[in-house]
């Protein structure tokens, strides 16, 4: 593996070995020293060229523990904003000699692009509106500690799918690992061409919240994208929770021990109620922790061994 | 029945038992009891031969005694000069290590670098009172001043040579070859 740039990219058992490393990762979030020695020598940039908290601190502190140096290189206040293109930021930093370059970027496909230009491996830690593949790597971990293997396992993903890279990977890593999908949308929030993938994939697809969340293993929010809309995806914030939020009256409808993931950052309120949000079966802040094992375990595979 | 190991057999399933019952009352001469001891197997052989010398102990003394596994897969010096490898399971008792006297057990003592690893790995989880090592078969070569406390056999061999440590628990019989 030389790059992590999309879930197809991986095999069932490479996500199984990427499991299998991030449950010993995790035990190391519990150690007094939390510190492994494998990745000393090596370099790690992150490129992030959109806001973020979680994922550039996951990445960030993923890579320390595991003794790499760190650097981090955001748009806003690098060479970026006086005009550089992404091929002569990339390089420039490049030259410096890294082994890892984690990015992110608003435009789908970016990570490929810069996969093609350097030596370094290559994270996609975000591109556009294509993938995010360790969050899903992260949320189907999560799932997995909570559910045992997937495979059967119902799983309904709901929101702003149109805009949304979590579902692309999410539906890709999770039907790769046996379990059933159902993706729930606003018919505006739905993305065109959706019925073909979902034939070719394996996934269903539904606009009734209220019948598919009965018969869910496991709910994942997605969070409402309002800095990628250009248009009016729906007529106001209160019709689209009424609709499709994930509301006390909806909780009732899921069983206790049903996880509720969601990727963050939550609009409370909007895609899911605080009530939803800080329910005990909520693993919003173990898929933070989740999120560091996995991080922890995708850089020790890219870079620790010789084909890096 | 798994296969035959190439090569000359050096340690029978009755001379493995021996050399292990000889290395737990070993351990519990040099300790003066049980007290205080755990023993933390090395993946992936070192694991059952630890739960085995635990057993041994137990049986002599009439109380059990500690028994974890430890994974250097981070913390060996080949990293770089190899495949990724997995890592296994690092598990301590619940006591943790922390002023207990810990012996490393592991199936062959070689270059030394497995146990320079373990050393480092140790001193990431806690101050042990002090560390001891017990290996099944010590075949020389040492690459680091590291030195085995209890050794099951001392097997002089050329560097070309490879020793094989199959168990019951890994390997369905217990044999030590070298080809």
């Amino acid at each position: 593996m030389k790059h992590l740039l999309s879930i197809d990219d991986l095999s069932v058992d490479q996500i199984g070995a990427i499991f299998e490393t991030a449950a010993e990762m995790h035990d190391v979030q519990t150690r007094d020293v939390k510190k492994l020695p494998a990745l000393r020598g090596r370099t790690v940039v992150n490129m992030f060229f959109e806001d973020s908290t979680r994922t550039r601190s996951s990445f960030e502190i993923a890579g320390k523990w595991l003794s790499a140096d760190v650097i981090n290189v955001s748009a806003k206040g690098s060479s970026a904003s006086k005009g550089e293109s992404l091929r002569d930021t990339v390089l420039t930093v490049c030259a410096m000699g890294v082994d890892g370059l984690v990015i992110r970027h608003p435009a789908s496909g970016a990570a490929h692009q810069v996969s093609q230009w350097v030596d370094a491996a290559v994270v996609n830690a975000g591109d556009g509106m294509h993938e995010h593949p360790t969050q899903a790597l992260l949320d189907a971990y999560t799932l997995q500690r909570h559910l045992g293997s997937l495979a059967g396992r119902h799983v309904a993903i709901v929101g702003d799918l149109t805009h949304s890279r979590v579902f692309r990977s999410n539906v890709l890593c999770l039907t790769k690992l046996g379990a059933r999908v159902t993706v729930v949308a606003p018919p505006t929030l739905m993305p065109s061409g959706i019925d073909p993938w979902s034939r070719d994939v394996g996934f269903e697809t539904s606009y009734d919240l209220d019948a598919v969340l009965p018969e869910a293993d496991a709910v994942m929010m997605l969070r409402v994208q309002r800095e990628r809309m250009s248009g009016a995806f729906f007529p106001t914030a209160r019709e689209y929770t009424v609709g499709y939020g994930l509301t006390r009256n909806r909780l009732a409808l899921i069983g206790p021990d049903v996880p509720i993931c969601h990727p963050g950052p939550m609009n409370r309120g909007l895609e899911i109620a605080a009530d939803a949000a800080d329910a005990a079966q909520s693993v919003v802040l173990e898929q933070v922790s989740s999120g560091l094992a996995v991080r922890m375990s995708v850089l020790y595979h890219l870079l620790a061994g010789e084909e890096a | 029945m798994p296969a035959p190991a190439p090569g000359r057999t050096v340690l029978d399933p009755r001379d493995i038992g021996r050399a292990l019952t000889r290395i737990s009352h070993e351990i519990l001469e040099r300790n003066k009891g049980a007290d205080g001891l755990i023993l933390l197997g090395l993946h992936t052989r070192g694991v059952p031969l630890a739960r085995r010398i635990a057993e041994g102990i137990a049986a002599v003394e009439g109380t059990p005694v500690a028994v974890g596994e430890l994974d250097v897969t981070m913390y060996r010096d080949d990293l770089r000069s190899q495949p990724t490898r997995r890592a296994h399971k690092t598990q301590l008792p619940a006591s943790g290590i922390d002023g207990k006297v810990v012996v490393l057990v592991d199936d062959v003592l070689f270059s030394g670098r497995t146990i320079r690893a373990a050393l480092d790995a140790l001193s990431d989880l806690g101050r042990p009172a002090a560390v001891r090592l017990a290996v099944l078969v010590d075949r020389g070569h040492r690459e680091l001043p590291i030195r085995a406390d209890h050794v099951g056999k001392n097997l002089p061999s050329a560097r070309s040579e490879r020793v094989s440590v199959r168990l019951a628990e890994t390997d369905g019989v217990d044999e030590v070859t070298i080809a």
